[in-house]
């Protein structure tokens, strides 16, 4: 009899499984647990399991269990990638979604932080959407090793369906070529807010994938919007980038990825950047040009938090609108730096009352005190005290939430 | 065994060990009358004029006490994990042919697992103190002959004042000590801090033998256990292990979710307007608390402003606090990191050492926790009615000792920062496994996913209710911790009583029973 396995079961990996499941002849049912959470949730994590098993029409079979504080959405999941492993069927078993998981985000919303997740470790997504990040992506990607890819797929579904993100925006990062497409097909009907479209060279691929989208959209009856952020990580992206950031009015910002880009021009990343420097303005310039916010690259050292702020602010002053990050600890350094300093606000206010002045006196031209400003400058004030105020709100909103 | 219910509903036998027990009455109810125990009278008649109290080895010096079946040891717990000297007692007394001690530790530490040996041959008979690890999961399963008493540390300073606990042999290690008995912990190999555990020991022990391996000529200042109520003094070669002397505990938490709930507990401090010029906290050694402590010490920075005093628990946090003028007064019972030890030596005025019988006892004139404005402290369970636990885990096990919590629950604003749960385990349920600490005296309880304010605190309510910071009823977070892991069952309990709980004042709180489906 074939023995298949799914899930973690190390030191590390708290709040997730491992489940041994082999498929018998007879003799039904056979659960062995072990679990530090036995006393408390043997029995309901015993029901769960035969539930789905009945589910699947499987009778007869044996379960080897450990278990380290699993949810029962992760124990589910872990369960149902054994099954989908030793039988074929098109069934899933999912778990309730809830309410506040079904919500659709704004085209323009602010996108400053989005945190990545590796999507096979149930453990960082619990308590993922305290941490007040803009976004939450969830990667089926890079930090899934290539055997584990479709039970990290069914455990990202579950996440999407179960955990709460107090209002982060949903991301996924899909996986390249024809796994992207299967990604695709089980999450999107999970209301994914935002699907990231990694090593992204052309707009040929944004099309492919965008076409995906809306037919998956259509049969699901997705009502909320599903946006689109392609990832640029190559010397032929870099170039590339305005063709992609036009490629389809889903498309609301591009990223950069600087790990695999330094790579392709053969140079390491350094701190100062300045190899980055044309690649990080291409895009930069790309997204502008088509309305589209830009995204940088994850800054790696974790625990330096002031290279992380001279970092952002750095990124900031190149046009970017948002960073991605790998610890949650990075979020509010990055919201520091993305918010417009005392000073900053201060001048824009002054700016643009007296635009407001102007406005309501019919006069063509604005100035504060002896100082004529220009149309441009208007422009730029008007958005730096938007930003700050939905910076505020967004910050105090979330402070309720959490 | 017959059993009563007692003034929070929980039902505790009349007797514990063959000792008549009072069941907790509530809060202050309970009011003693008689005299204070004392030892028998000595005179100095009976001692080297020397002063030269040294015995050539522990051995020698259990035999002078007159050690024998049925007695009550005591040890200190300063040396913590790193303790090298409580288990050789035990194992001297096993060579000895010595039966059904009763070890009464002012706390043990994993590395009193050994002791499980003894309980198993009957040298020991049960144990009076605090049980961690895996001296807890032999009592839980029932495995100890007697019935396990637990004490806060100032109950444990009561139960010896009030004679509910009687010493014969008292054995204290001292990481510095002159041969008249004179003793600290400030210098030394072992050197760990305070000692202001084991005044209650020296005071009312029949007998008191001090250990160290740092032996000085006479005076040894300061006179941290004081040398007239010490009858030997052995010289060992190393009492204890220095790296796990200092605790590992003290420091910050790395953990994003920890600081987070971290962060809400001074924000809330702040809201409630507890944080002002003079104000006094208490905080423990763990890595939220240590957090805590961190955002204390930035507000009092940026404003300009001092606390007047801390009780402790001193760790590298507190001695940074102290030394850039933040903070007054460390008043210190227990000395955490080496770093601590070294303020408390070169602090000395700023930062004394002080005992258990200052800061906790409840049987005395007024004790410091109820002048404490903010009080930080942890749980392992709370339920709806904001009674808490720190000695078993919802499944029943029995893993951790009452330490200082029931005293520190009397403070102005007592606050657990706590997660709303730990690996799929709700720490908010709908009642307490083990009532250690009644609902009345627990005001606040913060977790990462909202803050509850017990309702008796009306007070607090108004003061941070517009501050924008997540309040919920303790109910609410409940239903959350549930939605989240799914509801646990209840463990399977026996009818055996493995443990009792007693309350500051020396009555029973509640008992732990035997579990039955580990």
């Amino acid at each position: 009899m074939k023995t298949v396995c799914a899930g973690n079961f190390e030191k590390s990996d708290r709040s997730d499984c491992r489940i041994a499941m082999t498929v018998k002849k007879s003799g039904g049912i056979r659960i062995s647990l072990n679990s530090k959470v036995a006393i408390l949730y043997g029995a309901a994590i015993r029901e769960t399991c035969e539930k789905i098993l009945e589910f699947y029409g499987i009778d007869n079979a044996e379960l080897q269990i450990d278990d380290s504080g699993a949810a029962d959405y992760v124990i589910a999941a872990r369960l149902e990638a054994c099954i989908k492993q030793l039988i074929k069927t098109d069934k899933s078993w999912l778990p309730e979604i809830l309410p506040q998981n079904m919500s659709g985000t704004e085209r323009d919303r602010l996108r400053r932080s989005r945190l990545y997740l590796p999507g096979n470790s149930p453990k960082l997504a619990i308590n993922a959407g305290l941490h007040s990040g803009d976004g939450i992506i969830l990667d089926l990607e890079d930090s899934v090793a290539p055997d584990r890819k479709d039970e990290a797929r069914i455990l990202v579904r579950n996440t999407l369906r179960a955990v709460d993100f107090y209002g982060a925006e949903r991301m996924v990062r899909i996986n390249q070529g024809e796994r992207g497409f299967e990604d695709l097909n089980a999450l999107l009907p999970q209301y994914v807010n935002v699907i990231l479209l990694p090593k992204c060279e052309s707009a040929e691929q944004v099309r492919t994938v965008d076409a995906h989208i809306q037919k998956l959209r259509r049969e699901c009856h997705i009502k909320i919007e599903t946006w689109i952020m392609p990832i640029i990580e190559s010397a032929l992206g870099v170039m590339r980038a305005l063709e992609i950031a036009g490629s389809s009015p889903n498309v609301v910002a591009l990223a950069i990825g600087l790990e695999d880009y330094t790579a392709d021009i053969a140079v390491p990343r350094t701190s100062e950047a300045t190899e980055s420097f044309f690649a990080r303005s291409m895009v930069l310039n790309a997204a502008k040009a088509c309305g589209l916010q830009a995204i940088d690259s994850v800054f790696s050292d974790v625990s330096d938090t002031e290279a992380l702020y001279r970092n952002v602010r750095a990124s900031r002053a190149l046009g970017y609108d948002g960073m991605g990050c790998i610890h949650p600890r990075q979020i509010k350094v990055i919201h520091e730096a993305f918010a417009p300093d005392e000073a900053e606000l201060e001048k824009a206010e002054k700016i643009v009352a007296a635009y407001r002045e102007a406005e309501e006196k019919g006069l063509g031209v604005v100035a504060v005190g002896s100082k004529m400003i220009d149309a441009p400058v208007v422009k730029r004030a008007l958005r730096v005290v938007e930003l700050a105020k939905m910076m505020n709100k967004q910050g105090s909103r979330r402070e309720k939430k959490a | 065994m017959k059993t009563v219910k007692n003034a929070v509903g929980r039902w505790v036998p009349a007797e514990i060990n063959g000792e008549k027990v009072i069941p907790f009455k509530g809060i202050g109810k309970h009011r003693p009358r008689g005299r204070k125990y004392a030892p028998h009278i000595v005179t100095s008649a009976d001692y080297p004029p020397s002063g030269d109290k040294r015995v050539p080895s522990l051995k020698e010096a259990l035999i002078r006490s007159g050690i024998k079946d049925g007695m009550v040891i005591s040890t200190h717990h300063h040396l913590r994990d790193g303790d090298l000297v409580a288990n050789q007692v035990f194992d001297i007394a096993a060579e000895l042919g010595v039966k059904d001690l009763v070890w009464f530790p002012s706390a043990s530490f994993p590395c009193h697992k050994e002791i499980i040996r003894h309980l198993e041959s009957g040298v020991v008979h049960h144990i009076e103190g605090s049980m961690n690890g895996p001296l807890g999961k032999f009592t839980s399963e029932g495995k100890m002959k007697g019935t396990a008493v637990l004490r806060s540390h100032g109950g444990r300073y009561q139960a010896l004042q009030d004679g509910e606990v009687k010493i014969d042999i008292a054995v204290l290690a001292a990481p510095t000590a002159d041969p008249f008995g004179n003793g600290h912990g400030l210098e030394g190999p072992s050197a760990c801090g305070g000692l202001g555990y084991a005044l209650g020991d020296f005071q009312f022990a029949e007998k008191v033998i001090v250990i160290t391996d740092n032996l000085v000529p006479f005076p040894c200042i300061p006179m941290q256990i004081i040398g007239n109520y010490v009858d030997y003094v052995v010289e060992m070669d190393k009492i204890g292990i220095p790296e796990l002397i200092v605790s590992g505990t003290t420091q910050i938490t790395r953990s994003p979710d920890r600081l987070l709930i971290a962060e809400l507990t001074a924000k809330f401090c702040d809201a409630a307007g507890l944080v002002r010029d003079g104000f006094s906290f208490q905080m423990g050694a763990g890595g939220t608390s240590l957090s805590i402590g961190l955002f204390f010490h930035e507000m009092l920075k940026e404003r300009g402003i001092k606390a007047r005093f801390a009780v402790g628990g001193s760790t590298q946090y507190s001695a940074k606090m102290l030394e850039d003028g933040c903070l007054e007064y460390m008043l210190d019972a227990q000395t955490f990191d080496l770093e601590a030890v070294r303020s408390m030596r070169e602090n000395r005025a700023k930062h004394p050492d002080i005992s258990i019988f200052h800061c906790y006892d409840y049987h005395a004139k007024g004790n410091f926790t109820t002048m404490m404005d903010v009080m930080i402290l942890g749980a392992t369970e709370v339920d709806v009615n904001f009674n808490g636990n720190v000695v078993t885990h919802s499944d029943g096990y029995m893993l951790h000792g009452i330490g200082g919590w029931q005293n520190c629950l009397f403070a102005k604003c007592t606050i657990l920062p706590v997660p709303l749960f730990r690996n799929r385990i709700p720490i908010i349920v709908d009642e307490v496994t083990t009532l250690v600490g009644p609902g009345e005296l627990i005001d606040v309880i913060v977790t990462e996913r909202g803050i509850a304010v017990n309702p008796r605190r009306q007070d607090l309510i108004d003061k941070v209710k517009h501050s924008g910071l997540p309040l919920k009823s303790i109910e609410e977070l409940k239903e959350e911790a549930e939605r989240i892991c799914g509801k646990p069952q209840k463990p399977e309990l026996g009818e055996k009583i493995v443990a009792a709980i007693k309350w500051v004042d020396g009555t029973v709180i509640d008992v732990v029973r035997e579990v039955r489906n580990g």
